[in-house]
């Protein structure tokens, strides 16, 4: 209760200062925020090339039918596979006709069909990146009614490594913030405990514990962070609006890592506090 | 209670180090503690609080040793310990009431024992119209009345009082001693740091201990109040 007023009243005592603090911790979230925003987005658009990656088995012009059911069962029950679909050689033919119309002429002539039969094979969410692909086209090549397997590789191979780019943009940027903003919160605190000197020592001679004399640095620290994390959000969604209304749809970060990002802002405020009260409590004597 | 055995505090520029020296005070005794400036009156007092530890020897105080005492337990001994200063270091934005209320907040006391207890302390040493006004509204004597008040918050077993009239006129003087006698009577054990020989003087009955370069000169207290200069 005494810590809970005694952070409320610092933040009476030296609105600027924590209100500074708090500002700069925004800022440092919202960066992150934004990035999130960027990163969310980017991610929702590779999920979407990737959930359209298939796995095509042509297939030998005399594989028998029997076979091709049997391949086909077969790999319907691979794990990451969610669905199989055969493509005759009529169908090709046909689809081909209707979506390559200024060749019309040339299908409308021939007199044989050239195209294959084959399989279409799609993967479940999440079992599109590059190494499960090529698994998956490998085992399936390996069948002898198969006569070739196309995937897309070189779209794999892009996806994956801009995944991987972003998740590690993301990971780099929210650390170098995040050790910003302990630095400042740190910087807030050692203030607020040479302000309160006076206290300190009165609180010492009185017998006051240290856990007790650094409760209220700690809570008012945890705090500075949460007004920063909710800033940071507020911001973050006025550009969001501000974009989805002028520039281009945007997709609004998902509820748990707003949640995540709010309890890393009060985290670090909290960790950021506890360290510099602890290291400034002991030049007060 | 307080026990000093074979302390030696070692300082840099040796003002205010002890020598090996040696001294006990008793539950309920009122002992003056003289010497010139830097003689290590205000170190015996530190070392009683455990604001320093000794180079070597050991202090005891009401069962807790220099040696093996944990921080926890400082801030616990320090509640039987009131402390009065020369320079009275009272919060300059709070009231009295408010100045010996923080004394019992910060040790996690409830609301309603600091309201009962504030207001008595208060009555105990004249202050109690005075509970709401700032320090800087009262005179010396009176803002020492209040941190003799704050020093009471917590029932001390002994008083520690470094120069506790030093800033204060003869009458104010007289006025704050009165009271040291008064708490002194009522049970609590008064260590007496003071440059004022005249007050030493008018109270013959009282223990007095003279320092002098880190050493006790003169314990009246002493076998027939002999002379225990040890150079």
């Amino acid at each position: 209760m005494y810590a809970l007023r005694e952070a409320a009243t610092a933040f009476r005592r030296a609105p600027v200062l924590t209100g500074l603090s708090a500002a700069m911790i925004a800022l440092s979230l919202f960066v992150i925020g934004l990035f999130g925003l960027a990163a969310h987005n980017v991610r929702q658009a590779l999920e979407n090339v990737e959930s359209r990656v298939e796995v095509v088995a042509y297939l030998r012009d005399d594989a028998p039918e029997a076979s091709i059911q049997a391949a086909q069962e077969d790999i319907a029950r691979f794990r990451e596979v969610s669905a199989v679909r055969f493509i005759s050689r009529e169908e090709a033919f046909a689809v081909a006709r209707r979506e390559f119309d200024e060749l019309g002429s040339i299908f409308g002539s021939l007199e044989v069909n050239p195209l294959p039969a084959s399989l279409e094979i799609s993967l479940h969410q999440g079992q599109a990146d590059a190494s499960v692909i090529r698994g998956v086209a490998s085992r399936i090549g390996d069948m002898p009614i198969v006569e070739e397997v196309q995937f897309g590789e070189d779209w794999v191979d892009k996806v994956y490594v801009l995944r991987r780019i972003a998740g590690l943009a993301m990971l780099t940027l929210g650390l170098g913030f995040a050790a910003v903003a302990a630095l400042i919160i740190g910087a807030a605190i050692r203030m607020a405990v040479f302000a309160r000197k006076d206290e300190i020592v009165i609180m010492r001679l009185v017998g006051a514990t240290d856990a007790f004399i650094r409760r209220p640095f700690v809570i008012e620290g945890m705090i500075t962070g949460l007004i920063g994390a909710v800033l940071a959000v507020l911001g973050t969604w006025g550009v969001f609006r501000l974009l989805s209304n002028s520039v281009m749809e945007l997709t609004w970060i998902p509820a748990a890592w707003l949640l995540a990002g709010v309890a890393a802002g009060t985290v670090v405020g909290l960790l950021a506090s506890m360290v510099a009260v602890r290291r400034h409590l002991g030049e007060i004597v | 209670m307080i026990r000093l055995d074979n302390v030696t505090k070692d300082y840099p520029r040796n003002a205010g180090a002890l020598n090996g020296l040696s001294f006990e005070l008793r539950k309920g005794e009122f002992c003056f503690l003289t010497g010139h400036s830097g003689a290590g009156k205000s170190t015996i007092l530190k070392l009683i609080h455990m604001v320093e530890r000794p180079t070597s020897g050991e202090v005891r105080v009401s069962g807790y040793s220099s040696t093996n005492i944990r921080s926890r337990d400082i801030a616990l001994l320090r509640r039987k310990i009131g402390y009065v200063f020369q320079d009275f270091r009272l919060l300059q934005d709070r009231t009295a009431a408010e100045n010996v209320a923080f004394a019992l907040e910060v040790t996690g006391a409830r609301q309603t024992v600091i309201r009962s207890k504030v207001g008595r302390l208060l009555s105990h040493v004249g202050l109690a119209a005075k509970a709401e006004k700032l320090p800087m509204e009262l005179s010396g004597g009176e803002q020492q009345r209040v941190v003799i008040a704050r020093a009471l918050a917590h029932d001390p077993l002994v008083l520690l009082a470094d120069e506790p009239t030093g800033n204060l006129d003869e009458r104010a003087t007289d006025g704050i001693f009165d009271m040291f006698r008064s708490i002194n009577a009522a049970g609590t054990a008064i260590l007496f740091a003071t440059h004022n020989l005249d007050l030493v003087r008018r109270n013959p009955s009282i223990r007095l201990v003279e320092l002098a370069h880190g050493e006790i000169i003169h314990d009246s207290a002493r076998e027939h109040g002999a002379d225990v200069r040890t150079s």
